[in-house]
């Protein structure tokens, strides 16, 4: 698997590495007119808020991942007080993340269907997948809790072990991040109300969407990872 | 759907001036005066920080005369002068101050992408100052497990500060990420997306391509700090064990079982080593701006110096296990960070060499801020040539716990960054203030702290390579191997340290003066070339640049164009018949 991630790791760094030397070969000494290189502005046509927004993925990104080493390192480098053997001891999966699981996707998908349906500018519908992509998030939520309750009276709880212990921390920084989201959602939902038409909101609609979608994969990965250790 | 970009939309922006004083100068969302307040805070702290070092160096030149110092105290003095300068010092300044400052003017932008997320992003990090100061006056103190924070020993009993101290350095620690992550994406996309017309990547000054590596490498670097705080905070908090091993306290079995002190000491330098170009970057692109423009000559390499930037940034995050040589790992391990780390001089010396070749035949002027420039190379080199041997696991392995680390650390992370620090100030603050400093009193900052700091750092060597140990309170106690003269040299040592402390107070003092009593500054009294002394009002007034944006036409290094009336072009001049455009090096194709 390391070898894998190395293999992508170098793949990834060569397609970066070419992208940057076509972008970065200009020679600006030499450039004598060019009164405004029309160039530039090609990846100024992006929306800031969208730049920022995939910066902060990768803020995310970055975050999740140093988890999930540490999840996998403390899986195989810690000892029990007693013997040389892992204090690992793996927790029973709740069966309520399947169903958090599916609320988290139809939430995505009625996301997806709002943006959907502001470049449509069709309001209404906007309005109404939004508010259930966020009911849905919420559900998803209330469900987290309840796993926690379920992990909590399962015979195997104890602080001590590591597996308790990342099961309710990645699940909280998870649920935190889509609290956060949430927050946002709710904003929007409150712009849309007051004076918004479908179009001026369809970019923050396609951020949100965007969003909801990578926590979609980030808990997508999380889950696979509970399931397989 | 196609976006305007911003420069094209202009005409459609309505500045909105604050005009309350609680607008304008506390809950401000202009970029110039967020930079002022992250300025002033980071200086602010890093007073304290220095206070401590002051304190650390009496009670180590003069062992038995202060009895104030006791040895708890002198740990916790360790941690926070650490923690201080290279976070909430170095850190904030260079990004949140100087950050703030330059990215709108060098790029030719109204103000920060996100603007209220600027303003937020000042006062949680003003939050993450006051969580830390905090802890000096909480039961038991501030920790002081070292600014590492290794488990076990952090939460440990009998560690100063093992309660209430390290819980406060965590949530600071958790609160000054968020406060930079917030400001990280608005310096990153206001880079990418608000630069005025003309200004193409590769017209951006150094000082705008440091700040913006550096803040990608914060942004990814940081959240390992967030995950090691995190941990670390539950096991010491709530019982887990994500770091701390089984152990016995007191005779006692302790509550925790299993964790993996490793585990933190790899997070916590996946971000550390970043760390250290997350502070040399912006010195490094600052000090390539004032050399240039005070030595009046074309940045030697422009392109070669983004690339090494870039190079640099991206190798920092494959060196970090060359700080845990001594923590034990696989040979293979090892060998493989020693030699990223060796790699990794390549592009630092490449930057190295192009400095001193913008200074090859330069009409240098020797302001102020030139000395600090030159100033910063000399330290830069002394300090990186000490890397070299250190990046070696044979060579690390018996030097890793003596002086001769401290003094490879202040040499290449602690003067050199301050001496950028210092030479950029006094660049641009006829620009931020509107007056001029006094040279006079400018020149003698330098020469007193150039010196003292070798006075300071240069013996210290020495001492590691005598195998004087570091981290220790007092020597007193019969350490046979270290000679008596060992003494000496550490009193001579505490004298330099407090004359280069109070020579400080110069620099606050003509800071201060200047402000009111400093003669009126030239609009662009260096006869600088980039967009930032080009603005119609100095100090520049909110929206920066008038009623409109500045138009690039040139890079930013036109310094002693052959036919040009002036040994200056401004990137916003057009070409015309007698202006040209310049050549590297100085010659006409």
């Amino acid at each position: 698997m390391s070898l894998g991630i190395a293999f992508g790791a170098v793949i990834a760094g060569i397609v970066v590495w070419a992208m940057l030397v076509r972008k970065l070969s200009g020679r600006p000494w030499e450039t004598n007119s060019a009164v405004v290189e029309l160039g530039t502005y090609r990846q100024s046509e992006i929306p800031a808020a969208k730049i920022g927004l995939w910066t902060f993925l990768a803020v995310i990104t970055s975050l999740f991942g140093l988890f999930i080493s540490a999840y996998y390192m403390r899986m195989t480098h810690g000892h029990s007080a007693l013997d040389s053997h892992t204090d690992w001891s793996s927790i029973p999966k709740p069966t309520v993340l399947w169903l958090n699981t599916a609320f988290l996707m139809g939430s995505s998908v009625a996301m997806q269907w709002a943006r959907h349906a502001a470049s449509q500018g069709n309001t209404r519908v906007m309005r109404s997948s939004l508010a259930i992509g966020g009911l849905l998030t919420l559900a998803f939520l209330l469900g987290q809790l309840a796993a926690w309750s379920q992990v909590h009276d399962s015979l195997c709880f104890s602080l001590r072990n590591p597996a308790v212990a990342f099961f309710y921390v990645l699940t909280a920084v998870h649920g935190a991040h889509l609290l956060g989201g949430i927050f946002v959602w709710g904003r929007t939902l409150q712009r849309i109300g007051n004076q918004r038409t479908a179009l001026e909101s369809r970019l923050t609609v396609e951020l949100c969407s965007v969003y909801w979608h990578y926590l979609l994969l980030v808990w997508l990965v999380l889950f696979g990872l509970l399931l397989s250790t | 759907m196609v976006a305007v970009p911003i420069a094209d939309r202009d005409t459609e922006h309505v500045l909105h001036e604050p005009h309350s004083f609680v607008t304008k100068y506390i809950w401000s969302q202009d970029h110039k005066v967020i930079a002022i307040q992250y300025g002033v805070t980071a200086i602010a702290i890093g007073l304290v920080a220095l206070v401590l070092s002051v304190l650390m160096r009496l009670q180590l030149g003069f062992p038995h005369a202060f009895s104030l110092i006791a040895p708890h105290d002198y740990y916790q003095y360790i941690t926070m002068h650490g923690m201080i300068m290279v976070i909430y010092l170095l850190t904030a300044l260079f990004l949140g101050g100087f950050g703030n400052y330059l990215i709108p003017l060098m790029c030719g932008a109204r103000d920060m992408v996100f603007p209220y997320m600027n303003m937020l992003s000042y006062w949680v990090y003003l939050l993450a100052v006051l969580v830390l100061v905090a802890g000096f006056f909480i039961p038991g103190g501030p920790t002081g497990a070292g600014w590492t924070l290794y488990p076990p020993q952090a939460i440990s009993a009998g560690t100063p500060g093992a309660s209430w101290g390290i819980l406060c350095m965590l949530a600071s620690l958790a609160i000054f990420i968020v406060a930079f992550t917030m400001g990280g994406l608005n310096y990153v996309t206001t880079i990418l997306q608000a630069r005025c017309r003309g200004m193409t990547l590769m017209r951006m000054p150094l000082s705008v391509w440091g700040i913006f590596m550096a803040t990608v490498l914060g942004l990814l670097a940081f959240p390992a700090l967030f995950v090691s705080a995190i941990m670390m905070g539950l096991d010491a908090l709530v019982g887990t064990s994500f770091f701390m091993p089984a152990m016995s306290s007191m005779g006692q079995p302790a509550v925790h079982n299993g964790g993996s002190p490793l585990l933190f000491q790899h997070l916590f330098w996946f971000f550390g080593h970043p760390e250290v170009y997350i502070v040399a970057l912006p010195a490094f692109g600052i000090v390539s701006d004032l050399l240039s423009t005070h030595a009046r000559r074309n940045i030697f390499g422009y392109r070669m110096m983004v690339w090494a930037i870039l190079a640099i940034g991206c190798l920092s995050f494959v060196v970090w296990a060359h700080h845990m040589y001594v923590s034990g790992m696989n040979p293979y391990f090892g060998f493989f960070f020693a030699v990223t780390t060796l790699i990794i001089a390549v592009p630092t010396a490449i930057k190295v060499y192009n400095w001193v070749l913008t200074l090859w035949h330069g009409d240098i002027h020797l302001t102020v801020p030139m000395l600090f420039a030159i100033g910063f190379i000399f330290t830069f080199v002394n300090g990186g040539l000490t890397g070299l041997f250190l990046g070696n696991v044979t060579v690390d392995v018996p030097l890793s716990a003596t002086y001769f680390v401290v003094a490879h650390f202040h040499m290449v992370m602690g003067v050199s960054p301050i001496l950028v620090v210092f030479g950029a100030i006094y660049h641009w603050y006829p620009k931020i203030t509107g007056r001029m400093f006094n040279e006079t009193l400018g020149k003698v900052h330098f020469w007193l702290t150039f010196l003292g700091t070798y006075a300071i750092y240069l013996p210290m060597h020495y001492l590691g390579i005598l195998g004087v140990p570091r981290r220790y309170y007092a020597y007193s106690n019969g350490i046979d191997f270290i000679p008596r003269s060992v003494q000496e040299v550490n009193a001579a040592i505490t004298i330099s340290a407090v004359f280069v402390a109070i020579v400080q107070l110069v620099f606050l003092f003509n800071v201060i003066w200047s402000l009111f009593k400093g003669p009126k500054a030239d609009p662009n009294p260096w006869h600088a070339t980039t967009l930032e002394w080009q603005t119609p009002d100095t100090p520049p007034k909110h929206g920066n640049w008038g009623p409109t944006l500045p138009v690039v036409y040139r890079w930013a290094y036109d310094y002693s164009v052959p036919g040009a009336p002036q040994d200056f072009i401004p990137q916003n001049v057009p070409p015309d018949d007698r202006i040209p455009a310049g050549r590297e090096h100085g010659l006409k194709s």
